[in-house]
């Protein structure tokens, strides 16, 4: 088809027209996209690249070190162990749970270690997932081989707690644990360490009271990490402090023996310095294996701990309350003779029993002890001499003793659910019972029952104070990052030395008068000579009517039903080094079932190593040669013999 | 002027051509080539053979196109216009029945070794159709509503077609083609504004059936207008990638961070780094100097297709010109829009630099028809 010239050119002309048109249009755009640019990358440069940089580097933390924890000589209690764990990357392992699978064909995991991953992985956190935990190191090399049918695994070294002499300080010590949502929720401004995963803090006993030291500073690293979260480099690191080692005052060795002597009695023990309040042991039995803890304890021994009657996951030394018994007639005894209501020969007499208030209160020896004074009660353990004193002298007078040697109030050490005991007095029934102290309340309370209770951890207080005569309290840390910790000496308590002399004379009676309650626990070595004092606290009412039909021994009785058996002593006589307190929980009798304990504990304080047998009565030598052969001790290192891992 | 008028003897023949060709151009899109191939290098860390090889063979391959189709005569393109249409359509339909799905849309179809994007394609042929359509027909018809409602139903039906892959992206990009060749033509502008006034009635019903039974887009694409409209709403999600990109290119600042330096595309903050992203790759490694540089590249591109076109007295040579010029804008501006954050995510590639073998097999054929064009204009 031709066309006219006229519409060739017209035609021409409007193509023209309109391609400057578009041309223009197109320059306009262009202009836009121009001036787009320049705002973004020349006006908010400095922003997306604040932004970009906030993309790539993160900051990670480096958790320090934990501090660790030694004997007063040196040996590790609490330490470090290098551990061997195989963690999984979710990016570099494509399908999680096929590489699990086969991870599965070479390491144990178990099935709750699987899911838990698996569930982990699903949750497409870009941190690396720990697979498995305390590896040996001939699992981690068979990781290391198969390295190419296992994408994204690789072996890692890090950092846990262990507790070498596991069982010895399971009660001291206490053992770290992953921190919970309520460690986090008791802490205003929590440490950014502690959201740092795996990070452990100390749960009980010293480690979680001295945590602030023991925690050390993180470090920090900055590191590139891509889109998805995985570390490309490091850009630069900031180490961090390693956590400071703390000594405590404990002897391991000591603790071990004390450990081991107590055996498989619900038992306390504490062996105190009464020259400046060093905690040589301190034992509640029976214990349990903290690095169970640690690794996260199955529910089967969980529930093998909690049900077992003999508690041996509550501390007894510190938590035990227990009516303290004879042990207390020293505090009656000083309480009278400081109020001048008595003289150290003032003597009582003892039919067996006691009638004040239209009852009828009876001493542990039915026929009665005759006329007695203060040196032959306290040997014998007369009940109805105290009784007498107590009532001339009163409950506040008594109380105010009690808690002048370290009764009824709260002594502060690093440990947990330390109890604060019980000393009662008129003012505290008034506020605790409404109700108005009774003449009874008084007798029952001048020998250790009724209201009193008191822990293992007090009575060793009260008779390193009474050895000393000053106000000694005790102390369990002995140095922090060998800084060492301030010693207390301890205040004169203001008793009159000749009442302290004649009740350590009492006390000496008791464990080297042949009518002595602990006379069988004597100790023969001269130098080393111990005054003591037995207790039996009741846990049960005995009845008129059973009393009338002769009292049920305890050997007849229901275990949980038995008495307490109590001991307290400190020695050497002449020069008092330390203090020792023994509760054997429903053990029977003080003389027969905590004095032979007190006396080895004592001795073994004493000794550079098992006590000699020449320090124990001719008589009972084989004996306790037997029996310390039969206990399992420590080596040097801390490890139990051979025998009693099998 | 049509070809018949043509006096033949003033038309290159033979080795000659080769002298004729628009070489500036040549240069220029080898340029602009070559940015793609430095920044495909830069994105694979630093190794040629992830994206960069096969792109420079594809490029060598799309150049032999580009003279191949330059040397044939442009009449004998516009006689073929018909038939590339027809054929494109049917490549379209193909894929509706035997395409691969990629990225959520049925886009491919292989023929042999060949993975063909048939829309791509269609860009063109559609450009093709028009001009000749206007060619042929009367001057003075131009405006009248019936022949403008044939170029309508010519652009439509692959329009739908594409929609229906779904290809938002492609399907404006096809519209706007088609719309621009016609606008060239002479068309009345009261069609334009006509048309204007029923793409805001359009959009204003877009957004009211979303969310019934007659919704008109698919989730993804509501889902990437929300996005459009405030990135910053969900940086985590679906605004990820758009405020990645912005970061990436912001972050370039004036001069760039250096070549292969770029940490957002290193550490893969960016998505589709090599493909729709890699102007933000630029952006970051090369700065303001660097994409503005390829922005000036392109736009020396146009300014050669328009002052060719306005020079070209055929009229299909010219509106085939101006119709592949428009083509090659609307696709990098709709790019750069889009990784600027001024445009919604609809999946448009940057013309010769983004990785992908159909789009540079298909421009470059494109620009074979410009030179072509350029070559047998009459003198």
């Amino acid at each position: 088809m031709r066309r006219s010239a006229r519409d060739t050119e017209e035609s021409a002309r409007k193509i023209t027209r309109r391609g400057l048109f578009l041309g223009g249009s197109m320059a306009a755009v262009v202009a836009v996209l121009g001036a787009r640019m320049r705002h973004m990358q020349v006006d908010q440069a400095d922003e997306f690249r604040l932004l970009a940089e906030d993309n790539r580097i993160s900051i990670r933390l480096v958790p320090p070190a934990r501090g660790q924890i030694y004997d007063r000589n040196g040996k590790l209690i609490a330490g470090n162990e290098q551990n061997y764990r195989v963690v999984i990357s979710r990016d570099d392992a494509g399908n999680v749970e096929d590489v699990l699978n086969r991870l599965s064909g070479i390491l144990p995991i178990s099935d709750e270690d699987f899911e838990r991953a698996l569930k982990e992985a699903r949750r497409r956190s870009p941190l690396p997932i720990i697979v498995a935990d305390r590896l040996t190191w001939d699992d981690v090399s068979k990781v290391a081989i198969n390295a190419p049918a296992l994408p994204g695994v690789s072996p890692e070294v890090g950092l846990s707690r262990t507790y070498p002499r596991d069982t010895d300080f399971a009660h001291v010590v206490g053992y770290v644990g992953p921190v919970s949502d309520r460690d986090l929720e008791k802490l205003e401004e929590p440490d950014p360490l502690l959201q740092t995963p795996k990070f452990q803090i100390g749960k009980i006993g010293v480690e979680t009271w001295m945590e602030d030291a023991l925690r050390g500073k993180a470090g920090s690293r900055r590191v590139e990490v891509n889109a998805v979260g995985r570390v490309m480099r490091e850009l630069g690191r900031q180490e961090g402090d390693a956590g400071a080692d703390i000594r405590l005052t404990i002897d391991a060795d000591v603790q071990n023996y004390v450990q081991a002597r107590l055996g498989e009695e619900s038992a306390a023990a504490v062996v105190m310095d009464v020259q400046n309040g060093d905690l040589l042991a301190i034992v509640s039995s029976p214990s349990f294996d903290p690095n169970l803890f640690v690794r996260g304890i199955s529910h089967t021994d969980y529930n093998a701990l909690t049900e077992n009657d003999h508690r041996p996951l509550a501390n007894k030394s510190v938590q035990g309350a227990y009516p303290p018994g004879s042990t207390f007639k020293m505090v009656t005894a000083l309480a009278a003779l400081e109020a001048g209501v008595i003289n150290t020969s003032s003597s009582v007499s003892c039919p067996g029993h006691y009638e004040v208030g239209g009852r009828r209160f009876h001493c542990w020896k039915r026929g009665g002890h005759g006329r007695v004074a203060l040196d032959r009660a306290l040997s014998e353990s007369c009940d109805v001499y105290f009784y007498d004193i107590a009532m001339k002298v009163g409950i506040d007078k008594i109380a105010e003793m009690g808690r002048k040697l370290g009764l009824g109030i709260r002594h502060d050490i690093p440990m947990s659910a330390i109890t604060e005991g019980l000393m009662p007095d008129k003012a505290w029934k008034k506020e605790r019972y409404q109700q108005d102290w009774r003449i009874g309340d008084t007798v029952n309370a001048s020998i250790g029952q009724g209201y009193v209770l008191t822990s293992p951890l007090q009575l060793a207080v009260m008779t390193a104070r009474l050895a000393s005569g000053r106000a000694i309290s005790p102390r369990l840390i002995h140095s922090i990052a060998d800084q060492p910790a301030a010693v207390d000496p301890g205040a004169e308590l203001g008793l009159d030395p000749q009442f302290l002399q004649a009740v350590h004379q009492g006390m000496y009676a008791v464990s080297n008068n042949q009518r002595g309650t602990a006379y069988s626990s004597r100790i023969d070595d001269k130098s080393l000579k111990m005054a003591g004092k037995t207790g039996t606290s009741q846990v049960r009412n005995i009845s008129a009517a059973e009393r009338a039909r002769g009292v049920i021994s305890n050997a007849d009785l229901p275990w949980n039903r038995r008495d307490h058996a109590l001991f307290v002593a400190f020695a050497p006589y002449d020069n008092p080094r330390y203090a020792v307190s023994v509760v054997v929980e429903h053990g029977g009798g003080g003389s027969t079932a905590a004095a032979p304990i007190g006396r080895d504990i004592l001795l073994r304080a004493m000794s550079d190593g098992i006590p000699p047998l020449t320090a124990y009565p001719a008589a009972q030598r084989n004996r306790i040669d037997t029996m310390h052969r039969k206990l399992e001790l420590r080596d040097a290192d801390g490890k139990m013999p051979e025998s009693s891992r099998a | 002027m049509s070809f018949l008028e043509y006096r033949l003897k003033t038309v290159p023949t033979g080795a000659s051509k080769i002298l004729h060709v628009n070489w500036a151009l040549v240069i220029l899109l080898t340029a602009v080539a070559s940015v793609g191939f430095l920044m495909l290098y830069s994105v694979a860390g630093g190794r040629m053979e992830v994206w960069a090889e096969p792109q420079i063979k594809r490029f060598l391959l799309g150049l032999a196109v580009m003279f191949a189709v330059a040397f044939v005569p442009i009449w004998f393109w516009r006689n073929m216009a018909g038939l590339a249409y027809a054929g494109s359509l049917l490549l379209l339909l193909a894929v509706e029945f035997f395409g691969s799905v990629g990225m959520g849309a049925q886009r491919w179809i292989e023929l042999g070794p060949l993975r063909l994007q048939p829309s791509e394609l269609a860009k063109v042929t559609l450009v093709m159709l028009l001009a000749a359509y206007y060619d042929w027909l009367d001057i003075r018809k131009t405006s009248h509503p019936l022949w403008v409602l044939i170029p309508v139903i010519l652009i439509l039906l692959p329009t739908a077609l594409v929609l229906t892959q779904p290809d938002l992206g492609t399907a404006l990009l096809l519209m706007t083609g088609g719309a621009v060749v016609m606008f060239c033509a002479g068309v009345s502008w009261y069609y334009f504004g006509a048309v204007a006034a029923l793409l805001g009635g359009t959009v204003t019903a877009v957004f009211a059936s979303r969310g019934t039974t007659w919704q008109l887009l698919k989730d993804y694409q509501y889902r990437r207008i929300d996005t459009f409209l405030d990135p910053s709403g969900d940086p985590l999600g679906a605004g990820y990638h758009i405020s990645q990109a912005k970061i990436a290119l912001g972050s370039g600042g004036w001069a760039g961070r250096g070549f292969m330096q770029g940490t957002q595309s290193r550490l893969n903050f960016l998505p589709e780094k090599h493909t729709d992203f890699i102007f933000t790759t630029l952006a970051e490694e090369f700065g303001f100097i660097g994409a503005f540089s390829l922005l000036m590249l392109y736009t020396l591109v146009l300014a050669f297709c328009v002052a060719s076109a306005i020079q070209n007295k055929d009229r299909f040579a010219s509106l085939v010109t101006l119709g592949i010029a428009a083509t090659f804008f609307f696709y990098f501006a709709v790019n750069m829009l889009m990784v600027m954050g001024l445009a919604p995510v609809v999946g448009v590639p940057l013309p010769l630099v983004s990785y992908g073998g159909s789009s540079m097999l298909v421009l470059l054929a494109a620009f074979g028809l410009v030179q072509s064009a350029h070559i047998h204009r009459p003198r």
